[in-house]
């Protein structure tokens, strides 16, 4: 119980498993085919800058969406007794249990050409394309990831007093006052662990974007195309993405205090 | 949720959560290709099961789920018994790594670990395969298990088991008689957590797989990429209703020991 032994299985699957993949990775991202250093990866990696900033962009809009759409029912929820809060948490997390690619699919099917909608559109005279563009990638993101913003959001909501918020109405604080000065403060952990939970899953996914988007690939669909031929390429790109993710942690880290992040 | 504007959210964000759901599992009993009604059938079902390969991964996805989260959970709870004992500034830098495998974009977690697999395929002659799938899921399960586990070692009262020792337990029977109680249910949510993430998970194993070793995410990939095959349907329709028992059981078990807890 005392020893420290029982970790150095751990410390070596580490170093094999973890510290030499990412020094591989950082290896291939600097090297050519002979094995000399050079830029040149990250060169040809720059081709890519354009689908870069796309799924940064893609990530935003999404993470912001799922933030106002789960920021009101977090808090609802968390209102309700217990027993209830919790039957609607399970019902909240059955979606998010399905295979990401079936739930990707259920919306392929509902947005194709002469799916659903696309009939019920042409029914009124309305002939535009719902499938294969931004939009379609950007609600297939949502529909992923909104409970992983829910989740987070209702934990620490859960955890506000009632009492605090009676209190500040007793002593006459207006509806936005109240939400201003006593929910909004308590909740900014949720905030921010839901935007992490979201975000960083968003912009890194590959996959979403081919079912849904089109030819407007995310940065996750090129590192794969990208690697099928050319391990140094893929690397630089894969290296940069991430170095951008950590930075976000980090970044998100400094609002924060470090044990809701993790929730 | 007392007013019926909040009702009529709840019921929105519900609907837009199970709609698609609902609709991909009503689709399984069509009897057509496409999105025309044709008719009630279950010969998506019957084709479902006597297709051999979905099968066949059906079996590999469970085998590599219950191993993983074998190894990870001894691997794991080992692990943090060690690392808890680790001092300072080697414990934070410890962990850190540990965590690697959670906060990395899954992508980059998937592409270093087919560098190294591919490397030491060429060195050692092998291909990858479930072996590689193996490692890369143990690699990304044990971090939960000691994430699991860690809590669980800070909260207990260590002069419980030294008490033990003094009355001439032997450090071994002393662990499993007076330790490994208390930090069961920490290894427990552990194994739990590996077995659903290593079940479902696609991209990792969709990077360490190499050309033969499919499992059921893959087989839902290889189903649903670029058309549309009703037998993803009737499979959506299975894994919704296998989650669904799953999770009313865990909500009304939880709900039996939070009353217990109160009385």
């Amino acid at each position: 119980m005392k020893s420290k032994k029982t970790a150095y299985p751990y410390l070596l699957w580490m170093f094999l498993f973890t510290i030499v993949p990412i020094g591989m990775v950082i290896y291939y991202a600097f090297t050519d085919e002979s094995g000399n250093f050079t830029f040149n990866s990250f060169i040809s990696a720059s081709d890519y800058s354009q689908v870069f900033l796309y799924s940064l962009w893609i990530a935003l809009i999404s993470t912001f969406i799922c933030l106002v759409l789960a920021y009101p029912l977090g808090f609802m929820i968390s209102r309700c007794d217990e027993h209830k809060q919790s039957m609607i948490i399970m019902f909240i997390m059955v979606p998010m249990w399905m295979n990401f690619l079936l739930r990707i699919y259920a919306w392929v099917l509902i947005l194709q050409n002469y799916g659903p909608l696309d009939t019920m559109l042409n029914f009124f005279g309305i002939d535009i394309s719902l499938i294969g563009n931004s939009g379609a990638t950007i609600l297939g993101m949502v529909y992923e990831f909104l409970p992983f913003m829910i989740l987070p959001l209702h934990t620490v909501m859960s955890k506000i007093d009632n009492s605090l918020i009676e209190a500040a109405q007793d002593l006459g604080a207006s509806k936005f006052y109240v939400f201003k000065n006593v929910i909004f403060p308590l909740s900014v952990p949720g905030i921010i662990s839901g935007i992490t939970m979201v975000f960083v899953p968003t912009a890194s996914t590959f996959l979403v974007a081919q079912y849904l988007g089109g030819t407007q690939f995310m940065i996750g669909d090129v590192i794969e195309r990208v690697f099928q031929s050319d391990h140094h390429t893929g690397s630089a790109i894969a290296l940069v993405l991430m170095i951008v993710i950590l930075g976000f942690l980090v970044f998100m880290n400094r609002f924060g205090d470090e044990e809701a992040v993790g929730v | 949720m007392k007013k019926l504007s909040q009702k009529i959210y709840f019921g929105l964000i519900m609907a837009f959560l199970y709609l698609p759901l609902l609709y991909l599992i009503a689709y399984s009993f069509n009897d057509g290709k496409t999105s025309v009604w044709k008719g009630f059938t279950l010969k998506w079902y019957v084709a479902l099961f006597q297709d051999a390969q979905i099968m066949q991964s059906l079996y590999n996805t469970l085998l590599v789920a219950v191993l993983a989260s074998l190894f990870a959970t001894i691997l794991g709870t080992l692990a943090a018994i060690g690392i808890f004992n680790f001092k300072g500034g080697f414990r934070t830098v410890v962990q850190n790594v540990s965590n690697i495998p959670i906060i990395n974009p899954e992508i980059v977690t998937g592409v270093s670990l087919m560098l190294l697999f591919t490397l030491a395929g060429t060195i050692l002659g092998f291909e990858m395969g479930f072996v590689t799938v193996l490692l890369a899921h143990i690699g990304f399960c044990t971090p939960y298990v000691i994430l699991n586990v860690t809590p669980r070692l800070r909260r207990m009262d260590i002069s419980i088991y030294e008490a033990a020792l003094d009355l001439g337990c032997s450090p071994t029977k002393a662990f499993f008689k007076v330790v490994f109680p208390e930090i069961m249910p920490g290894i427990f949510s552990g194994m739990l957590i590996s077995f659903t993430y290593s079940l479902d998970d696609f991209v990792i194993t969709y990077f360490t797989r190499g050309s033969k070793f499919q499992t059921l995410p893959i087989q839902i990939y290889t189903m649903t990429h670029q058309r549309i095959n009703p037998k993803a349907n009737a499979l959506s329709a299975l894994l919704f209703v296998t989650i669904l028992v799953i999770l009313i059981i865990i909500n009304i078990k939880g709900n039996k020991e939070t009353d217990r807890a109160r009385v």
